[in-house]
């Protein structure tokens, strides 16, 4: 898009540009493009061995793909993380006291905060966990915020994912990658080191054990299996924290209690990390057509005897029509105007809004509430006249389902294309992962980048790649 | 570790050892016809699927008993489940459900041999066909050798507990079908055709060259059936096999603290197979001994799956 | 009155299970109307019972059971002390404010042809309780009630237009059509001493019971055209009868499975 905000070259015209990030601007402008293109082959080579690969759904030959991932970091000072990361904070705590309160005593509802039907009646609300008490009343133990940028002090939230947001794999590969294959820029900006994040993961789960599992609970990762699309990322973090992978088969359910069956017999299962969608959790309690999960799970976890993560019943935190009462929550429940504002957002399920929204689909981005992925939505200015009237049919079939927000000059970063160093927008992904004692912070985050020229979809199935994102510990390069 | 976890492993290693398996008794079948002076044509086709025990699956394709047909059949066809792009197949999803367990450089060969079968319609002419097979051997040559690297762990144990289990029973079946394999009318016991057969023999275990070194008085059925039975420095032997799975299952049980059935099978039988002399094997009649130890090999694979908690 | 109640569940394996797990609902609660005399589960194999209770506050048994084993026979037996009441629901414990019970599930989505009925029932009718009452007498007259367990699992819109409704199916449809209507409206299960079902002992009961803003949950009958009353056992609730549904299960084992049931409601001596 014309206009948007360079993260690292500032505005077009802005001469003075970004002086801290000059050395980077000067790296990119003396590396010879063939250096720049071996160097960024051989990281995509290093993640084919290692097998990062993820596959796109209804694509069966995508077996062994890997994101695309571009050579060119973004970096972001310590003075933008301190900010974003109080906001990160102040945001994620808000939604696990939603998450308590909607599925306790629902004081947000009495209090006429939020209507009563949107939140009750909204899919994503479990019934079948009303009521229950996860330890620490943490819900949503690992977040991940979806955050955009339109100027030097402008980020705003576009996305909240509290149910098992990906991704996190990514920000540890990708440096890896950029230490092997860059270290010089390691010398240019003092970075602050990211591959904390494990240890603290498994922190986490371990502090989230519920109070009977003793000093050293049991902790696993529960995959659906490997031919899931995001396996590597499951099998990547139980290797490197150092708990078994199981798959639903694996466990069994018996006195409410949760046991893992291994070659001596069964293990008395504590904590589970899961990738696994409430819907297949239990078949028992949600889908009794699933023959996948683990029959029981729910009693157990009902009973207080296994903790999960994240809780059952999340998905109500970042349901686009929730989200967009975000604000709100966040005001409700810690005191404070959100240091982090939303996207402007109309829910269509609202007469004016849905009129709006019809009558601004050119300019718009319009969204499923429960979608992911950048499937069944629409980006207004970068479709077809045809495109716009298709969706326009499916948007005034079901209206209720959709959101829609206004188009952003998202920020965009240098990236490496076939043209050369080029401008291409990118999104920021930060993991946020909570504590009893509070919300913790590993400083980075998934920067994904849409590779086509003005795209704005930064999905990896629609073409989106990665880069490693820079927190710095100061304000700038330390030397040219 | 995961009863799952286990199960894979055991499992890769003995899919593995099947694909490599199938492929050299290809490979020995085209010496044996296409490259001999002295083609022996159906019979030594027909002989290669009896070994396999798939010959009445392949005469219900409808096939015929021709060099370019069973090749196809035998490592190409992803329809048949012992073919070896099947077998690679298996082997590669449950390697990728422990990718985890498996070192990179094992993974790796798996990886290759999987890619080598992709795409690939026919195995072209014997050349060709030669060249596939022996680019399989060398992957999962090369896959053994990096399992032989990977740290002395529960991991490893099983996939070599799974090898050998397998390994015991190819090289039973491999001797076996001599029985069945009738020598064409006019020719003699110890007569050319004879001698080629037992040839094959060693050539699919890889025993020609150990042979001449043990037995310097020339090729002797006797001497063949001790060698792949009896004598421990013959990696695929009988009781060189034996006597791994005795090993491994000597591993897990330290590691696990419990011995199971399984153990008791294992020892029993490699006891038995110390104890025995080619002659008595060969008086008390080679099938009915090979029929036992294919009968006891089957049995040891359940006691292993019930002693791991397979399912 | 006072109720006893003898419910036996019968399955039969064509070959030996590893496990077995089920989930029940199916023990009453006090409320207004009953109380709980006394109630037992069991079970005639090795197994391991746990009580808790469900998002809807239902009371839930979790039964698990180690095989090998070729059937599992769960017996419920009780009493219960009933008082006459005219469907107006009390003392139960509400987990769920009641708008939750507008919203759609995939069993009771009111198609356009329930939408219609409800609109053309309800149309003239300001007071929701008396649409509430209306729609009940009006599925009573209209779904022909066969009696007996339904044939498979349909969804409230197929059994409008097929006919032949089971009370499970009358439930539903009653539940799409109040929603559709506006009024908050739950699935619930129980016993019946004197219900359509009750010469032929093959299933328990089931009924609704709609929200009326300022009166609170009133029960209906739409088998019978009529509200619940002391012939009448509460035990489950739930947004449609997949649950509330009284047992429901997982094996780990191959074959197939046959499903005995047995349910005797007889009254006994007041005292």
């Amino acid at each position: 898009m014309n206009g948007a905000f360079d993260e690292i070259r500032g505005f077009p015209g802005d001469t003075a540009g970004r002086p801290e990030f000059a050395p980077l601007t000067h790296w990119l402008e003396t590396m010879p493009r063939a250096e720049l293109e071996r160097r960024q082959q051989a990281a995509e080579a290093m993640f084919r061995q290692l097998g990062i690969t993820f596959a796109v759904y209804g694509d069966a030959e995508a077996d062994e793909r890997i994101i695309p991932f571009d050579i060119v970091p973004r970096i972001l000072t310590a003075r933008e993380w301190t900010r974003l990361s109080a906001g990160l904070e102040q945001r994620v705590f808000a939604i696990n006291a939603f998450l308590d309160d909607i599925y306790g005593a629902r004081r947000i509802l009495a209090d006429k905060v939020i209507p009563e039907e949107l939140a009750l009646c909204n899919p994503q609300f479990r019934p079948e966990v009303a009521g229950a008490h996860p330890p620490h009343n943490i819900w949503a133990h690992i977040c991940g915020i979806d955050l955009v940028r339109t100027g030097p002090d402008d980020f705003w939230v576009l996305e909240d994912n509290a149910r098992t947001p990906s991704g996190v794999s990514y920000m540890l590969e990708d440096r890896e990658a950029m230490i092997r294959l860059c270290p010089e820029l390691f010398q240019m900006f003092r970075v602050m080191p990211v591959d904390s994040y494990t240890d603290l993961l498994h922190q986490t789960m371990q502090r989230a054990a519920p109070v009977s599992a003793g000093g050293n609970p049991v902790c696993v990762i529960l995959t659906p299996g490997h031919y899931n699309s995001a396996y590597y990322e499951h099998s990547f973090l139980a290797d490197t924290i150092g708990v078994e992978l199981v798959e639903p088969a694996d466990l069994e359910v018996d006195d409410d209690r949760v046991w893992m069956r291994t070659i001596t017999g069964r293990v008395k299962v504590d904590v589970i990390y899961r990738r696994i969608d409430d819907d297949f959790l239990d078949p028992l309690f949600f889908r009794p057509d699933s023959l996948l999960g683990v029959p029981g799970l729910m009693a157990a976890y009902r009973a207080g005897h296994v903790s999960i993560i994240n809780a059952p019943g999340t998905g109500v935190a970042d349901d686009k029509a929730i989200y967009s009462y975000m604000p709100e929550i966040v005001r409700y429940y810690s005191g404070s105007d959100p240091i982090l504002p939303n996207v402007e957002t109309w829910r269509c399920r609202e007469p004016d809004a849905l009129q709006y929204t019809l009558d601004n689909l050119e300019k718009l981005v319009v969204k499923l509430v429960d979608g992911s992925g950048g499937y069944g939505m629409l980006v207004g200015p970068t479709s077809s006249n045809a495109e716009i009237e298709k969706f326009r049919a499916i948007l005034l079939a079901e209206p209720h389902r959709y959101i829609a927000q206004p188009t952003l000059a998202l920020s965009t970063v240098p990236t490496l294309v076939e043209q050369g160093v080029a401008p291409r927008h990118v999104d920021f992904r930060p993991y946020v992962l909570t504590q009893p004692d509070g919300v913790k912070l590993v400083p980075g985050g998934l920067t994904r980048v849409a590779l086509k020229e003005g795209s704005l979809v930064v999905n990896s199935s629609q073409g989106g790649g990665t880069k490693d994102s820079f927190i710095l510990a100061d304000e700038g390069a330390v030397s040219c | 570790m995961l009863s799952r976890t286990a199960s894979c492993l055991y499992w890769l290693g003995r899919y593995v050892e099947r694909a490599e398996f199938t492929a050299r008794l290809v490979e020995a079948t085209l010496r044996l016809d296409a490259l001999s002076t002295r083609p022996s044509g159906e019979q030594a086709w027909m002989s290669a699927l009896t070994v396999l025990g798939v010959d009445a699956d392949y005469l219900a394709t409808g096939g015929a008993i021709t060099q370019e047909s069973v090749t196809h059949f035998l490592t190409l066809d992803t329809s048949h489940p012992g073919s070896v792009v099947s077998c690679l197949d298996r082997a590669r999803d449950n390697a990728k459900a422990v990718r985890t367990a498996l070192s990179r450089e094992a993974w790796s060969s798996i990886n290759r041999a999987w890619l080598l079968f992709q795409g690939r319609a026919a195995p072209g002419d014997t050349q060709d066909t030669l060249e596939l097979v022996q680019q399989a051997e060398n992957e999962t040559r090369g896959f053994d050798g990096a399992v032989g690297r990977m740290l002395h762990n529960p991991s490893s144990w099983f996939l070599k507990l799974g090898e050998s289990v397998e390994r015991a029973d190819s090289t039973a079946r491999l001797l076996d079908v001599k029985y069945h394999l009738l020598l064409p009318e006019g020719e003699t016991v110890g007569g050319v055709v004879d001698r080629d057969q037992w040839q094959t023999i060693l050539h699919t275990v890889s025993a020609v060259n150990a042979y001449r070194w043990l037995y310097r008085d020339g090729l002797q059925a006797a001497s063949v059936i001790e060698l792949l039975v009896l004598r421990r420095e013959m990696p695929r032997s009988l009781a060189a096999s034996c006597e791994e799975i005795v090993a491994m299952l000597g591993e897990l049980g330290q590691l696990t603290g419990t011995q199971g059935e399984a153990d008791r099978l294992a020892r029993r039988r490699l006891a038995a197979l110390r104890e025995a002399r080619v002659s008595s094997i060969i008086g008390g009649g080679l099938h009915e001994y090979l029929t036992a130890f294919l009968h006891d090999n089957a049995a040891l694979d359940h006691a292993i799956a019930r002693q791991f908690r397979f399912f | 009155m006072r109720l006893s109640i003898d419910h036996r569940t019968r399955y039969s394996f064509s070959q030996p299970q590893a496990r077995v797990v089920q989930l029940l609902r199916m023990t009453p609660q006090d409320d207004g109307a009953q109380s709980v005399i006394n109630w037992s589960i069991d079970v005639d194999c090795d197994a391991r019972l746990s009580k808790g209770r469900d998002g809807y506050g239902n009371i839930t048994t979790m039964l698990y059971v180690d095989g090998p084993v070729d059937h599992v026979e769960i017996m419920v037996r009780g009493e219960v002390a009933t008082d006459a009441y005219a469907g107006l629901v009390s003392g139960t414990l509400e987990t769920l404010p009641p708008v939750l019970f507008l919203r759609q599930t995939a069993l009771t989505r009111a198609d356009a042809a329930i939408q219609d009925f409800a609109n053309s029932v309800c149309g003239a009718v300001s007071s929701p309780h008396r649409r509430a009452e209306t729609l009940n007498v009006a599925l009573f007259e209209r779904l022909g009630l066969r009696a007996g367990r339904s044939p498979k699992t349909r969804t409230a819109a197929e059994a409008f237009t097929q006919g032949g409704a089971s009370t499970r199916d009358a439930a539903q449809v009653m539940i799409a059509a109040a929603r559709a209507a506006g009024l908050p409206a739950r699935f619930v299960s129980g016993h019946c001493l004197d219900g359509p079902n009750a010469g032929n002992h093959k299933t328990a009961h089931c009924w609704v019971e709609v929200f009326v803003e300022g009166t609170g949950w009133i029960g209906f009958d739409p088998s019978m055209g009529r509200h619940p009353g002391e012939t009448y056992v509460r035990v489950a609730i739930g947004l449609d009868a997949s649950d509330s549904t009284p047992l429901s299960g997982t094996r780990m084992g191959g074959g197939i499975e046959e499903l005995d049931v047995a349910v005797h409601v007889e009254a006994g001596q007041d005292q």
